[in-house]
């Protein structure tokens, strides 16, 4: 399988043990379909974002794994999403039903809003969340919101709480001097002489 | 009492009247004993049939994603015991597997080995337990029994080996935490042995049982277009009748050695389902008597990975250069190059993946964890409309799904 040849939008990527492509936002669906219909790709095994940063370029990018199950060929094909603060990116759904659910994940993880999905809504978090998890600049801890149960709530002033990370992932960083590099956690939101993540 | 309700029914036809079923919306779940965990459903019904359903998951979400952002691989491995934690060592053996191939490491031979029979120990562990539980959803509480006294044998090997029968932890990136202990190879061959007997006990009890039979033949029907549209795997895919294995497809684990039959369903019901996986079983015995058979000697662990596997103990304490290099494995972790790499294994509910992105240093820039319990749960609004209410169960019971893997 040579991609590159039949679509030439198509950029090659960084990758170990399989193909791995970029392809641009507008030409999305259009390589998908190709991939599904004339490459035999049926089975979409997974849909994911990386968020590359609040500084990058393009900040999101959404990552698709498909499976060809009669040779057992596995192709990436990662695509920038448009947009920085509000990341959009067609959906596949209508290709693979199995979007459905790992579309709404990644939009519930980053916020990634896939135009197309017929149902477009949170699946782990609950509905009334209004923070995307996986993005770089939310604390590990997390952050104290309202509790989603209003009538709990009026009784007993019920809220979602930061974890308690004291203690966090000891991790050293590997930049910088010695005395610098002591182990500690990476999010430092818990210490006592930090803010507490609102 | 069925004549009865005949004409009972025939008077009010002959009445004009025209029949009405009650149409209700009934929430199943998150805590209920069918739905395995926490799995809620929102469903609507006409009457006892199901017309429409909404899945809503998320109640066991810990932000396993998240935390692997901040914290070493090998920090990572105890919170891979969580996610189906019906088969940890399966869990821990894909993950350590992908972060290898990130980091381009083969393992030896005897490491390999000692995985193919954590990753079959754990499959029979699993299917056990989903054979078991299966039974009972549909009314038999023996077969349940039965599965139960078996794993617990089967913890007692997992604890002789890792210390720790439920969250093992026992793979590093590079190898495992220790060589298999005395004997223990034999004591696993015994109970495989005598575990061989309590299948076909199992099976006897169940495959002909005409109640068990009533409840899943012909029920829960997924087409093979279906089960690959909707990315179905594991033992689910090959209960719809399509011929995929990554153990066999996309050997791993030196998985090629081994001489192994893949069971597939006709139909894609309940009962194939349960077929394949009572078949499985047995399949996964017989590899691990063969790994058993051949198994190399040499080491556990890849002895040139200096800067991902830790040293062992005596050396750190009379060595200087291997205490500074277990110093830094466990405040910087293991040194794996930049890149991103997609690895998944065959585990017992069905291809569990890490893609991994790394740029370089000893913690992931991000890691996805690609759940076969989630994609498998996510058929239930196509799969459940059209069923009896009584249906749920069966169907909720022969896709054997964990919900710690599901939410993540």
């Amino acid at each position: 399988m040579n991609l590159l040849q039949t679509l030439d939008y198509l950029t090659e990527r960084d990758s170990v043990g399989h193909e791995a492509y970029n392809c641009p936002t507008d030409k999305l669906l259009e390589a998908m379909t190709y991939l599904k219909n004339e490459l035999g790709f049926s089975m979409l095994v997974d849909v994911t974002a990386i968020d590359n940063g609040e500084n990058a370029d393009s900040r999101f990018t959404s990552i698709y794994h498909l499976l060809n199950i009669a040779n057992g060929e596995l192709v990436r094909i990662a695509c920038d999403c448009e947009g920085n603060e509000e990341p959009e990116v067609p959906s596949v759904t209508h290709l693979w039903p199995a979007a459905d659910w790992h579309e709404r994940e990644t939009y519930d993880m980053f916020g990634i809003k896939f135009v197309g999905h017929p149902d477009l809504r949170r699946i782990l978090m609950w509905d009334e969340y209004e923070y995307y998890p996986l993005r770089k600049e939310f604390p590990l801890a997390g952050h104290e919101v309202e509790y989603p149960e209003p009538d709990i709530v009026e009784r007993t002033d019920l809220k979602v709480k930061a974890a308690p990370m004291a203690g966090g992932p000891f991790v050293a960083s590997t930049s910088g001097p010695m005395s610098k590099s002591e182990p500690v956690a990476k999010d430092q939101s818990w210490r006592e002489y930090n803010d507490k993540p609102e | 009492m069925a004549d009865t309700k005949e004409i009972a029914i025939g008077d009010i036809q002959a009445r004009g009247e025209e029949i009405k079923s009650d149409r209700m919306s009934l929430n199943v779940g998150p805590s209920h004993p069918t739905t395995h965990g926490v799995l809620r459903l929102k469903m609507e019904l006409d009457g006892d049939t199901i017309t429409y359903v909404d899945p809503v998951i998320g109640y066991l979400h810990r932000g396993d994603e998240k935390i692997a952002e901040n914290m070493t691989y090998n920090q990572f491995v105890p919170y891979t015991d969580r996610l189906d934690y019906l088969a940890p060592l399966a869990n821990n053996v894909a993950y350590a597997i992908a972060v290898e191939k990130l980091a381009d490491l083969e393992v030896p031979e005897r490491c390999q080995a000692i995985r193919v029979i954590c990753c079959e120990l754990a499959r029979i562990s699993s299917h056990l337990l989903g054979l078991g539980v299966f039974g009972m959803d549909t009314g038999a509480w023996t077969p349940f029994m039965y599965c139960f006294t078996e794993r617990e044998k089967l913890y007692d090997l997992f604890e002789e080996l890792t210390g720790a029968r439920f969250t093992t932890s026992y793979t590093r990136i590079g190898g495992v935490t220790r060589d298999v202990p005395e004997g223990w190879l034999d004591r696993v061959e015994a109970f495989l042995d005598e575990f061989m007997r309590t299948v076909d006990e199992l099976d006897k009890l169940l495959t002909r049982n005409r109640i068990f039979y009533d409840r899943t033949v012909d029920i829960g029907i997924i087409t093979k277009e279906d089960a690959i549209a909707y990315g179905i795997t594991g033992p689910n895919l090959r209960g719809s009748g399509v011929d995929w294995d990554l153990r066999r497809d996309k050997p791993y684990c030196g998985y090629e050695q081994y001489d192994f039959d893949i069971p597939l369903g006709s139909k894609g019901d309940c009962y194939d389902r349960f077929l394949v996986r009572l078949e499985e079983v047995r399949q996964s015995a017989s590899i691990v008597k063969q790994a058993i058979k051949k198994f190399p000697p040499g080491l556990w662990y890849a002895e040139d990975a200096k800067k991902i596997y830790a040293p062992s103990k005596d050396k750190i304490l009379t060595s200087m250069e291997e205490l500074i290099q277990n110093f830094m494995l466990v405040t910087q972790g293991p040194q794996i190059p930049a890149g991103e790499v997609y690895f998944e294994a065959e585990n017992p509910k069905g291809a569990l993946g890490f893609y991994v992105v790394s740029n370089g240093g000893g913690v992931p820039y991000r890691l996805k964890i690609r759940a076969p319990s989630f994609c498998n749960l996510s058929i239930l609004p196509k799969l459940l409309p059209g069923l009896m209410l009584t249906d749920v169960t069966s169907v909720l019971g022969s896709l054997d799904f964990v919900m710690g893997e599901c939410d993540r």
